[in-house]
């Protein structure tokens, strides 16, 4: 463990009643990294994130943050430690406000003194938010709940913030945004873990890779290395197997 | 005869309004139908007893003991019953409400009695008054007046502070609003705090109404609550509110229109009006747009 790591995961495993979803799972991040978790559906990317962050109790591993084994804490304790996530989903609360939204993104970390300071730099991020701040969260677009989702929890200060396929869902303009976006809170110093679908973006954005295969970690890497050493378009489709079924479909 | 049956279904209803509310507040949150909530209107009857007949304490401190106790039952009851099994299954919540309520009763049945107990109250509740040039009993009146005054203050509560929206976000995404870094155990017992501390106002009406209270005096009110939650809508507080009115309407209008021989078979009547809602109409009146989610 190097001394800036932020995260470390170690031989993390869960199961969805007898189905093992992850088989001892090992993922670090430093401090001011942004990693990617990529993998095919099913791989257990969001399994990742969602033991990490408390709403899933792993059957074994562990999993440290700034030093503090968090593995059996509750989503709010862990919430209140720093990590973040942005579901899978974007999970907004469809029937608050969009300000009553980012309200309870501050809910744990809420200063009366920064609020204020703290919304006008999410409108500055997302002036979309400050247009639709009295309507309802759900009679956003897919693109703009992204965006709530993702201020939502920048509301909280987070030291690592964690994001669940961003771009799933979006329209290609919507995702260049959101990438765009997930690179300057990277470049402003944000700690950030990104599990996604769409590969190719983030190997562009990405400090570190790891590739989950069927639950566990199949390579280790910087895109670069990700690039000229593993078959991605393979991966995606599930192996040499697939592949030739997919070659017939099309 | 208008002005009566206006006043009349706007006081019942308003009764009914708060019971649904009160059964409503834990089920937007845990998705569960907490069959103990008629018991917490007995404890606060029972309250209302023990204080008025055996102590000096004056009425208005006696009421408010009796909602106290209500709604500390309820929290009693969250800490020591249901947060063990939350995490189990729906049908252990379900099956523990039942063993709460179950327990609650016999307790009262042996250390009180089975048979029903004077709850004395004051002269106040039994004066009539005028108002619109009808005469009506001033109880009725405390009951609209009560009504709209919590009415008021949840959705003030609910929608102007932060502990209200994130009860409003639980009722919507309970996972999700843990993630916000709101604590489960927060969340849900302030729901059956509210929820026992409407039990407790609703018990002064109910119990008022025929000035006693007994073991089993709790279980109409849960049922007209369920009832009420039916028709307006359970996933949503206004549903509830608008269910308990409704069914103070339809309940008030049989009593008018029915033959004094069918009088007997309201309740059937009532019924059927049930079964038709969840015929045509399931998710109730107002339909809410809380998603399914369970607490896991």
């Amino acid at each position: 463990m190097s001394e800036n790591t932020m995260l470390s995961v170690r031989d993390l495993r869960a199961s969805y009643g007898a189905i093992a979803a992850l088989h001892g799972v090992s993922v670090e991040v430093a401090e001011g990294e942004l990693v990617a978790l990529l993998g095919a559906n099913g791989a257990g990317k969001s399994t990742t994130l969602k033991s990490i962050c408390g709403v899933l109790r792993p059957v074994n591993g562990t999993v440290t943050f700034m030093g503090e084994e968090i593995a059996n804490k509750t989503p709010e304790s862990i919430l209140r430690k720093g990590i973040s996530l942005v579901p899978e989903g974007r999970e907004i609360f469809t029937s608050l406000t969009v300000a009553e939204n980012l309200r309870l993104g501050a809910f744990a970390s809420y200063k009366k003194a920064r609020y204020e300071a703290d919304l006008e730099e999410m409108f500055g991020l997302f002036p979309i938010l400050k247009e639709r701040l009295h309507q309802p969260g759900g009679l956003l677009s897919g693109g703009e709940q992204q965006m709530l989702a993702i201020a939502r929890s920048l509301m909280s200060h987070p030291k690592l913030l964690m994001l669940d396929e961003p771009s799933l869902g979006l329209s290609p303009t919507m995702t260049d945004q959101i990438f765009e976006l997930i690179g300057d809170l990277h470049k402003r110093g944000t700690t950030i873990l990104l599990v996604e679908q769409n590969a190719e973006r983030a190997l562009e954005i990405a400090d570190r890779v790891y590739l989950l295969k069927t639950g566990n970690i199949e390579f280790a890497g910087t895109p670069q290395q990700m690039e000229s050493e593993v078959d991605i378009a393979a991966v995606y489709f599930g192996g040499e197997d697939a592949g030739e079924s997919c070659e017939v479909v099309s | 005869m208008t002005g009566e049956f206006f006043i009349n279904t706007l006081s019942l209803g308003s009764l009914y309004a708060l019971m649904a509310l009160g059964l409503v507040f834990v089920y937007g949150i845990l998705k569960l139908v907490n069959f103990a909530y008629g018991e917490y209107i007995m404890i606060a009857g029972y309250t209302m007893f023990v204080l008025g007949t055996y102590t000096g304490v004056p009425w208005y401190f006696t009421m408010l003991l009796a909602v106290v106790a209500a709604a500390f039952t309820s929290y009693m009851t969250e800490i020591v019953a249901f947060r063990p099994v939350r995490t189990k299954s729906m049908s252990a919540m379900l099956v523990t409400s039942f063993a709460v309520s179950m327990l609650l009763q016999n307790m009262v049945l042996l250390v009180v009695s089975p048979r029903a107990r004077a709850v004395p109250l004051p002269a106040l509740f039994n004066e009539s008054v005028v108002v619109f040039g009808v005469t009506t009993p001033l109880r009725n009146i405390l009951t609209i007046v009560t009504a709209v005054v919590l009415l008021v203050g949840l959705s003030l509560l609910m929608k102007y502070t932060v502990l209200g929206i994130a009860m409003r976000a639980a009722a919507d995404k309970f996972t999700t609003t843990r993630l916000m870094g709101v604590p489960a155990n927060l969340v849900i017992s302030v729901a059956f705090i509210i929820s026992g501390t409407l039990a407790g106002v609703v018990s002064i009406f109910w119990v008022s109404r025929s000035a006693s209270v007994d073991p089993l005096i709790g279980f109409a009110p849960l049922l007209i609550a369920f009832i009420a939650t039916v028709i307006g809508g359970m996933n949503s507080l206004t549903g509830a509110v608008v269910g308990g009115f409704v069914y103070g309407l339809l309940f008030n209008a049989l009593s008018i229109m029915l033959p004094a021989s069918m009088l007997n078979f309201r309740d059937a009547f009532m019924f059927v009006i049930v079964i038709l809602f969840l015929l045509f109409r399931p998710e109730g009146l107002i339909r809410g747009n809380y998603t399914e989610e369970r607490v896991g």
